[in-house]
């Protein structure tokens, strides 16, 4: 949504801030209160961000900040200045899906696909720390997402199955001696 | 009775139907491209706010919007008393609108928490927001009524004047011989049981982008709700436009789950604001705004119920009085409790049903459709009753409801309220089950483990699944008839370009989180030998559109099944009679193979569906004169059996018949200290009919069995003693995440219908419609050594140590 300018509060005093998106620097004055989420739909047009509960409980916003996995409904746009921030859109690379979304696809891990960016976000980051996880590990890792659709049952087979396709690209890639990064 | 359809035999043959593919649908989403209505923009669009009351129910004085109009950014602000000018009530599904009128914004007075008082159209939703803050109302507090019990109470404060009363509909009604039955049984199984509301809570609110174009004085919508087109007279109504200048187009829904069937307040309230600024206006529900103010939350209902029983375990009869608080509203009817007399009697022979229900208004937000629509409540009630009856009878639980199944020679099965089961094989299911549930395993591990302290419940259920709704079940209710038999259709458009390519269009709101392009593409695949992936689907708005219904009641994959036969049935004969005139041949010589029309025995002799399209679509004037360019058809598909109430209302006909049935073996752990439930084991078994797409169905029987765990156990729209909406948030509204909810071990089985189109029942809200009822039985089969009984959903761990605590407190013996 475009901003309007209205009389001055603090919360609407605007900011100079500089963000790098998947990748991208953006350069961008802002009000105070302008939420991340609504930087990155409304401003950057990225609309991969859902907003679901806007109070920090839904994790249909997820994004990542800096590597970590945030709340874009519940983060302001100026405390991103300087950050790098990953959205879903980062993950495919042209027509190619990423391997997790290959196996959120072949294992059905969405229904909606209304939490699936911030499922899949969150996931991703899970699986860089733990690139092996159990499915028990996987329930708990995921049980900061809410999906209304699934019972989850088919998203812990696709993280599962998504760490194990993830595996074997990085073992390809260490072979040929190159590196599979999101950000690319 | 109307069978227009000819009952079909199940091909045993299917290239494409019955195979789990990747869903069409989920590309864009697994992008994060999926279109949303919150990624849906116009040029110069503005946003709304919505004021909403802080009381239950007062008197709204006086409105001052000076302050919020004159804030920069700020292009209209509409009250209630100006919304009543511009806008008619609402679309109303209810007894007597008149007496219990229903606006998009309240007018004189307030009659729940959260209902809207005024809106804020400006050039963002923040200054939108900003402005809402700045509105000034005047309440004048009434008394509140939140207690449907002290709603019946004469002398009660009311909630809508022009009734007279609270009641909004009170009618007992008798099917069989209830009185005989109750008179000749051995005993009377007496329950009293109360389901206490939680809702659908998509992660999607509703929302709806209206674009006014005062020269022309068309209203183009595009919403995620609102599938009903033919009805849309009524929404067009209620905008006082012409229904031709309303277009409705529909878009993707971030979950429904029945929330969104015919949610019009968003489109309503974005059409006026249009109306009013000439420019497009999104409105889009806020999380408060979609928990307070929606069409999602579920049945509310207290049950009185009796069963009569023979000491053999027969099942007789069963009196039902029911009391549904509904809200200051009632939008829907009692049509809740229509999909209750559907399959009030499960899947036993009960030979006869009294069915009292009274819609009690009170003042909290009115109730919608949720996953079930008033079918799930039903389900447990019953359950509940039926599992009371085997113990106090001393019978094994398994072994009285298999005594009472329906058996596979007696369907079609007409059950006392005039509904049709069309087929089944509840043994089947139920041995199933047994064996996925490993049934015998946990009731030898329930008695090793009671050794050691431990409270383990086994919780086995048998239930229907009603799937395809005829809307007679809105209107039976009353003795004038409304209507005769109303048709639902469905409808889809298949074109076959000049390559060869297939394209299908549909009609209604259809994407909810279920696979309707996918049904239509494995559906349109397997009539023309192609790969379901390159089958494209589209969307078309209602005003140039065909007659649709969309998702509800577990109807959409049965009904576009039939629109894909019908249209691809009529390319087909146009396709091979181009062939016959290409081949220069009979029609009748040649046979449909591969992806083409060849002569029959002689496979090279042949035109492809390609080579055919091309032909039709460049090279008309080589075949006969009435042979027209192209090759595409729609088909307009009715629903195909579904037949007239009695007179007096002892026969309420057919009206939702294709009869999906389950049984889920739920394995509970009670801790008895702190109330909390686990799940060391959970299994489902269900039957709808010919599968399309196995994992797509077991993603819906998954799903909704988690959203039955938390309508079991932890979640609950809680009003408090001033109307209060207490659980307006996610922090207070509690969602089962991926640690509450256990792996489920899923069974199909599949006993074809024969009246659809490859015999396809619904499935969609299947495993909503079981687990409470599986749940609690398993509660209470957890807690009965200690002589403890939950009554009440949820079962919170406060509800269950109170149980114990007051099983404690009675004497013994």
């Amino acid at each position: 949504m475009p901003e309007t300018p209205m009389s001055p509060t603090p919360m609407s005093q605007r900011h100079r801030i500089t963000v790098t998106v998947n990748g991208q620097s953006h350069e961008r004055e802002v009000e105070s209160r302008r939420l991340l989420v609504d930087f990155l739909r409304d401003d950057l047009h990225l609309k991969g961000a859902h907003i679901g509960c806007e109070h920090g409980v839904c994790g249909t916003c997820t994004v990542l900040c800096n590597g970590e996995s945030i709340r874009s409904c519940i983060t302001f746009a100026v405390q991103a200045d300087g950050a790098e921030i990953t959205t879903v859109e980062a993950l495919a690379s042209g027509a190619v899906l990423h391997p997790l979304q290959e196996a959120f696809w072949e294992k059905q891990g969405l229904q909606c696909g209304f939490c699936t960016p911030g499922m899949l976000l969150r996931a991703y980051e899970m699986l860089q720390r733990d690139p092996d996880p159990d499915a028990a590990t996987v329930r708990e890792g995921i049980a900061s997402n809410l999906c209304r659709c699934t019972g989850y049952q088919f998203i812990v087979d696709a993280v599962l199955d998504g760490a194990e396709r993830m595996r074997a690209g990085a073992s390809a890639a260490a072979a040929s001696g190159s590196a599979e990064t999101v950000d690319s | 009775m109307s069978v227009t359809e000819t009952p079909k035999v199940a091909s045993p043959e299917r290239k494409w139907v019955g195979k789990s593919v990747r869903r069409v649908e989920d590309p864009k989403f697994l992008r994060g491209r999926g279109g949303y209505v919150g990624d849906f923009t116009l040029p110069g669009m503005l946003h709304v706010a919505v004021l909403r009351s802080p009381h239950a129910h007062a008197r709204i004085v006086s409105i001052d919007v000076g302050q919020a109009r004159s804030l920069r950014g700020v292009a209209a602000v509409l009250t209630g008393a100006d919304a009543a000018q511009l806008c008619d009530p609402m679309p109303d599904f209810g007894p007597d609108p008149a007496s219990h009128t229903w606006r998009c914004l309240a007018h004189e007075k307030v009659r729940y928490v959260g209902e809207g008082v005024a809106v804020v159209v400006a050039e963002s939703r923040y200054v939108a927001e900003d402005a809402v803050e700045l509105i000034d109302v005047e309440y004048e507090p009434l008394p509140v009524l939140v207690d449907p019990a002290e709603a019946l109470v004469p002398g009660a404060p009311l909630v809508h004047e022009p009734l007279g009363s609270n009641v909004a509909y009170d009618r007992t009604f008798d099917f069989g011989e209830v009185e005989r039955d109750f008179a000749e049984a051995d005993l009377v199984v007496r329950d009293r049981l109360r389901w206490r509301r939680s809702g659908g809570q998509p992660l999607e609110t509703v929302g709806s982008v209206a674009d006014y174009d005062p020269a022309s004085g068309m209203m183009t919508v595009h919403t995620n709700s609102v599938s009903f087109t033919s009805y849309l007279f009524m929404v067009a109504g209620t905008l006082k436009i012409p229904a031709n200048k309303l277009d409705i187009n529909p878009l993707p829904a971030g979950g429904s789950f029945g929330s969104k069937l015919f949610a019009t307040k968003p489109t309503v309230i974005a059409g006026m604001c249009s109306k009013v600024t000439g420019r497009p206006v999104s409105y889009i529900e806020d999380r408060v705004d979609n928990i307070s103010n929606c069409d999602h939350h579920g049945s509310d209902r207290l049950y009185d119920v009796e069963l009569a029983v023979m000491r053999d375990g027969t099942l007789r009869g069963i009196k039902i009085d029911t009391i549904d608080d509904y809200g200051a509203y009632i939008q829907f009817g009692v049509g809740h409790h229509g999909n209750a007399l559907a399959q009030v009697v499960g899947p036993y022979r009960i030979g006869s049903v009294q069915y009292r229900v009274r819609a009690v208004l009170t003042n909290k937000n009115q109730q919608g459709a949720y996953r079930g629509f008033g079918s799930e409540v039903n389900n447990w009630m019953l359950e509940c009753v039926v599992d009371k009856a085997a113990r106090e009878i001393g019978m094994d639980p398994v072994e009285l409801r298999r005594k009472n199944f329906i058996q596979p020679d007696q369907f079609p099965y007409f059950i006392p309220t005039g509904n049709v089961y069309d087929s089944g094989d509840y043994d089947a299911v139920l041995d199933k089950a047994l064996e996925l549930g490993e049934y015998r395993h946990w009731r030898s591990e329930q008695q090793r483990l009671a050794a050691q302290g431990r409270h383990i419940g086994i919780g086995l259920i048998t239930c229907q699944e009603r799937s395809v709704f005829s809307a007679t079940e809105f209107w039976f209710w009353f003795d004038e008839p409304g209507a005769p038999v109303t048709s639902m259709p469905e409808s889809v458009t298949l074109k076959i370009d000049a390559t060869g390519g297939v394209t299908a269009t549909l009609y209604s709101c259809a994407f909810w989180g279920n696979s309707p392009e996918t049904m239509v593409a494995q559906l349109a695949a397997e009539e023309f030998d192609v790969d379901p992936h390159d089958v494209t689907v589209a969307y078309q708005g209602t005003n140039q559109g065909l007659p649709a219904t969309g998702p509800g009641g577990s109807r959409t994959t049965v009904m576009l099944a039939g629109a894909v036969k019908g249209a691809s049935g009529k390319i087909k004969d146009k396709a091979r009679q181009a062939a016959a005139h290409m081949l220069e041949i009979s029609p009748d010589d040649l046979e449909w193979v591969g992806g083409g029309y060849q002569v029959k025995g002689l496979p090279d002799r042949r035109k492809s569906l390609a080579e055919i399209a091309v032909a039709l679509h460049l090279f008309k004037h080589g075949f006969p004169d009435e042979v027209e360019s192209g090759l595409e058809e729609s088909k307009v598909y009715d629903h195909p059996y579904t037949t007239m109430p009695s007179d007096d209302r002892s026969d309420l006909g057919v009206f939702y018949p294709f009869m999906g049935h389950a049984c889920h073996v739920a394995v509970v752990e009670v801790d008895v200290q702190t109330g909390q439930v686990t799940f060391p084991h959970y299994a489902a078994v269900h039957d709808c009919g010919t599968l399309v797409n196995p994992r797509s169905l077991a993603g819906h029987i998954v799903g909704g069995t988690a959203q039955g765990i938390g309508t079991a156990l932890y979640e609950e729209l809680v009003y408090d003693a001033e109307g209060q909406l207490v659980t307006s948030s996610f922090m207070d509204y509690l969602m089962p995440s991926a640690m509450e909810v256990p792996e489920i071990a899923i069974g199909h089985h599949e006993t074809p219908s024969p009246y659809t189109s490859h015999g396809i029942k619904g499935g969609g809200e299947g495993g909503r419609m079981m687990a409470p009822a599986a749940i609690n039985v398993a509660v209470n089969d957890a807690l009965a050594p200690l002589g403890a009984r939950i009554t009440t959903l949820p079962m919170t761990p406060e509800r269950i140590l109170a149980a114990i605590d007051a099983a404690n407190a009675r004497p013994a013996g």
